[in-house]
């Protein structure tokens, strides 16, 4: 239990997938304008990287390890991801409208997103089980979830600040970045 | 100009992916901590790069329209897989320290930009060096941005610059002083390519938004129907 807890705090905040990581940078610096849509898509990721690390966690452990193909790892995760991005999509679209709704405009975006991936090989490269895999992807997607939000956040408040001409649009934004970059080390001594 | 020539030109300088069509970030800014790792990434993304546009325009009159996305992502894992275990045999430093940003190759999206755009509608030869041209540019534009962040936080001491704040701030005056650049350029009467990734902060105009949605533009009207 408290492996468990350290991992998902370690994932969420200390190591956070963004801001340390660098892995899906692409959603945060461009689906970052307005709180709601920030939120929609960190929500989104946390559905979809947490059921991919299960996913994943699955096909390693009970058909690449037995088939002693674990090489073939890259290949299979991404064309994995790829489909259950689709599948979900067209579950949600039939089964969950309300649900469809509010997430799916962003699900399809997620396909390509780093994340995604990077979490499901770390599993892997860590050697975690499959609740630790989970776990891991859970906290990772939550880590998101707070840096694009908090993003989005500031950026609302930037829109009515004087900012110099060439830092205006994405320069400023990667400076903001950078100071919630600075300001998330500080939690390097929690674990 | 000769032809091939002029896909280096263009890789390289009119449309660098990093400078100046700001593709694959997630990279620029992970990797770029010294200028070592930076050249091993840029130049394993070139490997992986050339081998793809080699192979889909070899490919590319029997590839169905339909499933073109999974078959290049298929194509770029196997090479990608391939170009890691390379790795591991011959530079074991460099692959522990590049670590998992070596098979997120995958997901980077010049290569699959480049197979969409270019190597998909063109002839073998061109589409090489189409991809040593980009891959060349980026690999450019990784070491230039290593080669900073190493001066200032390494020889320097301001060690900022070597981990995350650092990278963040370092794009963000790139970014920043090729906007001062673009302003010139279009005032010569010279505009330089917009930027086309994820840096423009606009799914909705991206024109690489297919290989993101994993949507044809043609298939769009028939999956919402």
């Amino acid at each position: 239990m408290k492996e468990l807890l350290i991992i998902a705090i370690g994932s969420a905040i200390v190591n956070n997938v963004v801001l340390s990581q660098f892995l899906g940078i692409c959603p945060f610096l461009g689906v970052s304008k307005k709180t709601e849509t920030a939120a929609g898509m960190g929500g989104a990721v946390i559905f979809v990287i947490t059921l991919a690390s299960f996913v994943t966690g699955l096909i390693y452990k009970f058909i690449l390890i037995p088939c002693h193909v674990e090489y073939l790892q890259t290949i299979v995760f991404i064309l994995v991801i790829a489909s259950l991005v689709q599948f979900v999509e067209m579950f949600l679209k039939k089964n969950m409208p309300p649900l469809y709704e509010s997430l799916g405009v962003f699900l399809p975006l997620i396909t390509t997103n780093c994340a995604v991936l990077g979490v499901a090989l770390n599993n892997v490269s860590k050697g975690y089980d499959l609740l630790q895999g989970v776990v891991n992807g859970l906290a990772t997607s939550f880590g998101f979830f707070i840096a694009i939000v908090i993003m989005a956040g500031i950026r609302e408040k930037i829109e009515y600040n004087d900012i110099p001409k060439r830092f205006q649009g994405t320069a400023i934004v990667l400076i903001t970045a950078s100071l919630m970059s600075i300001a998330f080390m500080g939690f390097s001594g929690m674990i | 100009m000769n032809k091939y020539v002029e896909r280096l030109y263009n890789g390289i300088i009119k449309e660098n992916p990093t400078f100046v069509l700001m593709l694959g970030m997630c990279p620029t800014l992970a990797v770029t901590s010294s200028a070592v790792n930076g050249v091993g990434m840029g130049l394993s993304t070139t490997v992986v790069l050339v081998m793809s546009n080699l192979l889909i325009s070899l490919f590319r009159k029997v590839i169905p329209n339909g499933v073109r996305m999974p078959a290049y992502i298929v194509v770029v894992a196997s090479l990608v897989t391939i170009v890691q275990f390379v790795m591991q045999a011959y530079t074991p430093a460099l692959s522990a320290s590049l670590g998992v940003y070596i098979p997120l190759i995958v997901v980077n999206c010049i290569i699959l930009g480049r197979a969409e755009s270019y190597a998909s509608k063109n002839p073998i030869a061109p589409s090489i060096f189409d991809g040593l041209g980009m891959g060349l540019g980026f690999t450019v534009g990784l070491t230039c941005i290593g080669l900073i962040r190493q001066i200032l936080g390494a020889t320097l001491g301001i060690t900022v610059f070597i981990m995350a704040p650092g990278a963040f701030l370092v794009l963000a005056f790139l970014v920043a002083g090729m906007n001062v650049i673009r302003d010139k350029m279009e005032k010569k009467g010279k505009p330089l390519a917009a930027p086309s990734g994820c840096l423009t902060g606009d799914c909705a105009s991206c024109s690489q938004s297919a290989m993101c949605t994993g949507k044809l533009p043609g298939s769009a009207k028939k999956s919402e129907e």
